[in-house]
């Protein structure tokens, strides 16, 4: 056979075995959905999950573990995707940022980043915001010091912080007005809160806003206007 | 244009404008969806990689390529010979290459390039790739530049030595200015270089279909990267298009065509796949053309009132190995200070050198956070010298609106005043206890919203706006680049007022030569002024076919007919603009911005004017450890004059991003170089302020309703950066007595500063000498007259 016939994948996989690079099949756990592919060793997992599943929502921003861009959660723990490489984390639950959203319905993260300008440029988003979700199912009210220290490791050039952090605020606000817990929470001041892990964060984070307060954000009303389709 | 106040419904007079909306794209943004250059991968794409010089200066003997020609997997590579045509972004500084064959002047020059089936094959042929350099000695400083050369000049054209540009001004009589001050003072400051550091490296991809190449990029400017392109690959205009792919952060770092753009589109050309190239984030620090590193002089007489008699300023850059938009840098390093400041007799001398480092550019602020930072501390040093308070000092010479400058500059709305009082009362400036460790600094500062001229010389609009309805469907189309700051949104909110719908009801294309109409892209904060202002003179169109057919339709006089709430007269959106498709056919409005011709008459007087001129000032509060030398921020009030915010949500993101990056600037932030070597070409040795450096923001939105913005708007983007790294400066004085007269205002700095005051010697850390430059003699402008006539600043929006 030629090699102008060859195919486009036989080509490549004959050349890497010319170059002798190491494949391996690896499953992974993505979002809830399972993937097996054939991977060099060597392949990073922010590069399997860019090229190999085409989900180019997790960016980069240095390849070398620095800014925080690349971040996915590895069991709801923020992981620098650009260090690891996929055979270390075979059968373990990755989010990305494909996998934040509950279908069509925004995380009060995404919600509260969309309505308070906190996502400029938003190449550095997807990364903060897995950070912030982990954040907030270990603490449902964390301090603004506390989600400072949290996001320390996501550098952001656009927003200066500020509206970030008012985001991260917002969605944790909604998020614990809307849980069973709200009537214990709601007594008290969030910021004198101590950090406490609530058993039910998580549950709590992945509920859907239905019957949240909207009175801190500014977009409040004009939001709630679009939720329910009466624009115009 | 009277039917503005027919759109007025609610209690501000509009439906949209000032009120807070998400972005058009913010949801595609926080959900992973917005499609980054890097993040396109087309079947068959090749992936490419550029071998960079690492010599800082250099001839290229020869260059081998045959190895990596035979490497499996390599689908092409290209050298310089295969790309000689020159290209830069300003005409007169057509200095660079896509690739280099003759000579490198930084390290990180590109060579060679491959194009192959990954990226590490690309790398590893990029490391076949045999080059022959005759090693030439470096020019590394500005001394070094200024005096005669070792081995050859590092470009062929410009002054003597390694200087490239020399500017010399003079606008009213200066020696008299100095001879009738009682008090006259000098000094000298360092600017340090800074980089943008975007978060989204460089990337770029090309296909090569049907004749055609078509390129996305993360650029700012698709414009001028299709020119450069046309040039370059000798293709017509027709025959490239251009488009801006989602953007992840500009800063001014991608404004300049760059050599990868060019590299994937001829690599495209030559394989017939789609080519992609994403610089590392080492690259991407010596792709640079960041905040040039400048040293100042500055000589200013006073009365002992305070009033200012004359100044007289003289600047250094430093500007790396090409021109860059360094001629127009130059110019800026000189031209506003008269824009807050009433300076009756005005000299200028600026030089611009060349050094074998990466070009620099324009930052955020283009060429006058520099100068801007010089001013305001030499003007609190001559407060202290005749013994006046500096902010009543700097008040007194305050411009006023609807004034000109001596140096030409026209000035319409300015809010100066009322920023000062906002940020001074929410502070407690005045009332501020004194305690050693804790300090409080104040300044002020303008930037333009826009530059007057276009950086090629022609007579079209800077910007157009095409709009088109279609069954109730209402699209905007306009070349304008939106990099993160909203510039859609601006177009968005525009067209929704004026044809009384929402921003979500517009869909809009941007950023695509072939699609879109010109706009000459995301820099010099221009595009809510222009686009903003072609925008709402479509929009105004199409709503007078709107309000026209509905007049007729239904027997009304058209001045009745109201346009709001998702209705026109009585019809809904919709209907309306079935009835008036069926009246005028295809529904289209075009409206464009063509900025007032007010540049002064000289040479020069190119750089400066713009169309309005935004405000801000800004109060520092911050501890600084007296054994340590350590700053800590612990809150920043800044007030800007925007003239109107559009969307207050994003002027307030724009101001609170541009406190960011100044406080960063001020800091920590150094791009600076060992023997040609970056010395921190990664995020983590780059220091720049995380979420645990940043200070709460208090933000003031001051309107001041300019004559000719687009509902008065002005610029927010680059202005309030300015302000903040001279106040913290000043409030390192306040706090511990020592002038760091150089950024980044180091902990080193600041205890160096201290010791020299312990022992007597001047409390101050910062250059002492500036060097002898041979400058031309000034050219004397006659300074215009000073107050505007009435009726020179057109009303266009209300």
């Amino acid at each position: 056979m030629c090699v102008c016939t060859e195919s486009y994948a036989r080509r490549i996989v004959r050349d890497e075995m010319a170059r002798d690079v190491d494949r391996q099949v690896v499953v992974l756990n993505v979002n809830g959905e399972r993937a097996e592919l054939l991977i060099p060793v060597h392949k990073t997992l922010l590069e399997v999950l860019r090229e190999d599943m085409q989900l180019t929502g997790t960016k980069h921003g240095c390849e070398l573990g620095e800014c925080g861009t690349c971040t996915v959660l590895v069991d709801g723990k923020p992981e620098l995707s650009c260090l690891v490489l996929p055979v270390q984390i075979e059968g373990r639950a990755i989010t990305t940022i494909e996998g934040m959203a509950n279908g069509s319905d925004l995380h009060p993260l995404q919600q509260a980043f969309v309505e308070l300008g906190a996502a400029q440029c938003g190449y550095c988003s997807p990364g903060i915001l897995l950070a912030a979700k982990s954040l907030l199912e270990s603490n449902g009210a964390p301090s603004r010091d506390e989600i400072r220290e949290a996001l320390a490791g996501n550098l952001c050039r656009c927003t200066g912080y500020s509206k970030i952090l008012d985001a991260v605020e917002l969605a944790s606000d909604r998020t614990r007005r809307s849980s069973p817990l709200a009537g214990e929470v709601a007594g008290e001041t969030r910021r004198n809160q101590s950090r406490r892990s609530s058993p039910l964060a998580g549950e709590v984070a992945g509920e859907a806003r239905r019957s949240q307060s909207r009175r801190s954000s500014p977009l409040a009303g004009e939001v709630a206007r679009r939720a329910d389709g009466d624009v115009q | 244009m009277g039917t503005f106040s027919k759109a007025m419904t609610a209690q501000n007079g509009f439906s949209v404008i000032g009120k807070p909306f998400p972005k058009p794209d913010a949801v595609s943004k926080v959900t992973g969806r917005a499609v980054y250059a890097d993040d396109m991968l087309p079947a068959r794409t090749l992936h490419c990689r550029i071998l960079r010089s690492p010599h800082p200066h250099a001839r290229i003997l020869s260059v081998d390529t045959s190895a990596a020609r035979r490497m499996p997997g390599v689908q092409a590579v290209i050298t310089g010979v295969d790309l000689p045509i020159k290209f830069g972004i300003l005409p007169v500084t057509q200095d660079e290459r896509a690739l280099e064959h003759e000579k490198v002047r930084y390290v990180g020059d590109p060579i060679a390039a491959v194009a192959a089936i990954d990226e590490e094959i690309a790398a590893a042929a990029c490391d076949a790739i045999s080059v022959e350099y005759e090693v030439l000695e470096p020019v590394m400083s500005i001394d070094e530049a200024l005096a005669e050369t070792k081995d050859e000049r590092i470009q062929d054209y410009g002054g003597p030595n390694n200087i490239h540009k020399l500017v010399a001004l003079e606008f009213g009589d200066v020696d008299a200015g100095f001879e009738r001050a009682d008090h006259v003072r000098e000094d000298v400051f360092f600017f340090q270089g800074n980089t943008h550091l975007p978060m989204e490296q460089h990337s770029a991809i090309a296909t090569f279909v049907d004749g055609r190449v078509t390129l996305w990029s993360s650029t700012q400017v698709v414009h001028y990267v299709h020119r450069a392109l046309a040039k370059v690959l000798e293709l017509p205009m027709n025959r490239i298009r251009v488009i801006g792919a989602a953007h992840g952060g500009g800063f001014g770092g991608k404004t300049d065509p760059f050599a990868h753009e060019i590299i994937v589109c001829k690599l495209a050309m030559l394989t017939g796949r789609p080519v992609k190239c994403t610089l590392t984030r080492e690259e991407v620090f010596y792709a640079h053309r960041g905040r040039h590193p400048v040293l100042m002089w500055v000589r200013t007489g006073v009365t002992k009132d305070g009033h200012i008699t004359a100044m007289h300023f003289k600047t250094a850059l430093d500007g790396g190995a090409y021109g860059s938009y360094g001629v127009a840098s130059t110019f800026y390093t000189g031209a506003l200070q008269t824009v807050t400041y009433d300076i009756p007799a005005y000299r200028f001398e600026g030089c611009r050198v060349f050094t074998n480092k990466p070009p620099c550019g324009p930052k955020r602020g283009h060429g006058t956070p520099q100068p801007r930072f010089a001013l305001e501390l030499h003007l609190e040093k001559i407060a202290d010298d005749i013994g006046i308070d500096s902010v009543d000092l700097k008040q007194r010479n305050f411009v006023k609106p609807m004034t000109r400058t001596v140096n030409w500059l026209r000035i319409t709305s300015c809010g100066l005043d009322e920023c000062t009082e906002r940020v001074l009362t929410a502070s407690g400036y005045r009332t501020r206890q004194k305690r050693r460790g804790r300090g409080m600094g104040f300044a002020i500062s303008s930037y333009m919203s826009g530059a007057g001229t276009a950086i090629y010389w022609n007579d079209m609009p800077h910007s157009e706006v095409q709009i088109k309805v279609d069954r109730g469907g209402v699209t905007a189309y306009c070349g304008a680049m939106d990099i993160g700051q909203g510039s859609d949104s601006v177009l968005a909110a525009i067209v929704a007022e004026e044809l009384g719908l929402q921003p979500r009801d517009i869909r809009l294309v941007t950023a695509d030569t072939d699609t879109t109409p010109i706009d000459l892209g995301s820099y010099s904060s221009r595009v809510t002024f222009m686009a903003g202002n072609a925008a709402l003179q479509a929009a105004r169109k199409m709503r007078d076919m709107l309000v026209e057919a509905v007049a007729a339709k239904t027997g009304s006089p058209g001045d009745t007919v109201t346009v709001a709430a998702g209705r026109i007269g009585d019809l809904s959106f919709e209907e309306a603009s079935i009835l008036a498709e069926a009246r005028f056919g295809t529904l289209t409005s075009a409206g464009s911005y063509t900025p007032p011709k007010i540049a002064g008459p000289y040479k020069g007087s190119g750089v400066g004017p713009s169309p309005a001129y935004s405000y801000s000032a800004c109060v520092v509060d911050l501890d600084a450890d007296p054994r340590t030398g350590i700053v800590k921020v612990n809150k920043v009030w800044i007030a800007h004059d925007v003239g109107r915010a559009i969307n207050p949500l994003l002027v307030e993101g724009q101001v609170e991003g541009s406190v960011y990056m100044g406080l960063g600037e001020a800091l920590m932030e150094e791009q600076a170089f060992r023997k040609g070597l970056h010395k921190w070409p990664s995020m983590l040795e780059y220091k720049s302020p995380t979420f645990m450096d940043m200070p709460e923001v208090e933000t003031f939105i001051v309107e001041t309703v300019d004559p000719e913005g687009p509902y008065g708007a002005k610029e927010a983007g680059q202005g309030p950066l300015l302000p903040v790294i001279p106040a913290v400066s000043s409030a390192v004085f306040d706090a511990l007595g020592v002038w760091i007269d150089e950024v980044p205002v180091t902990p080193e700095k600041i205890v160096e500063a201290l010791r020299r005051k312990e022992k007597g010697e001047a409390p101050r850390f910062g250059p002492v000498r500036f060097p002898s430059i041979p400058y031309p003699t000034c050219i004397k402008v006659e300074p215009p007259p000073r107050t505007l006539e009435v009726g020179s600043a057109s009303a266009a929006s209300i």
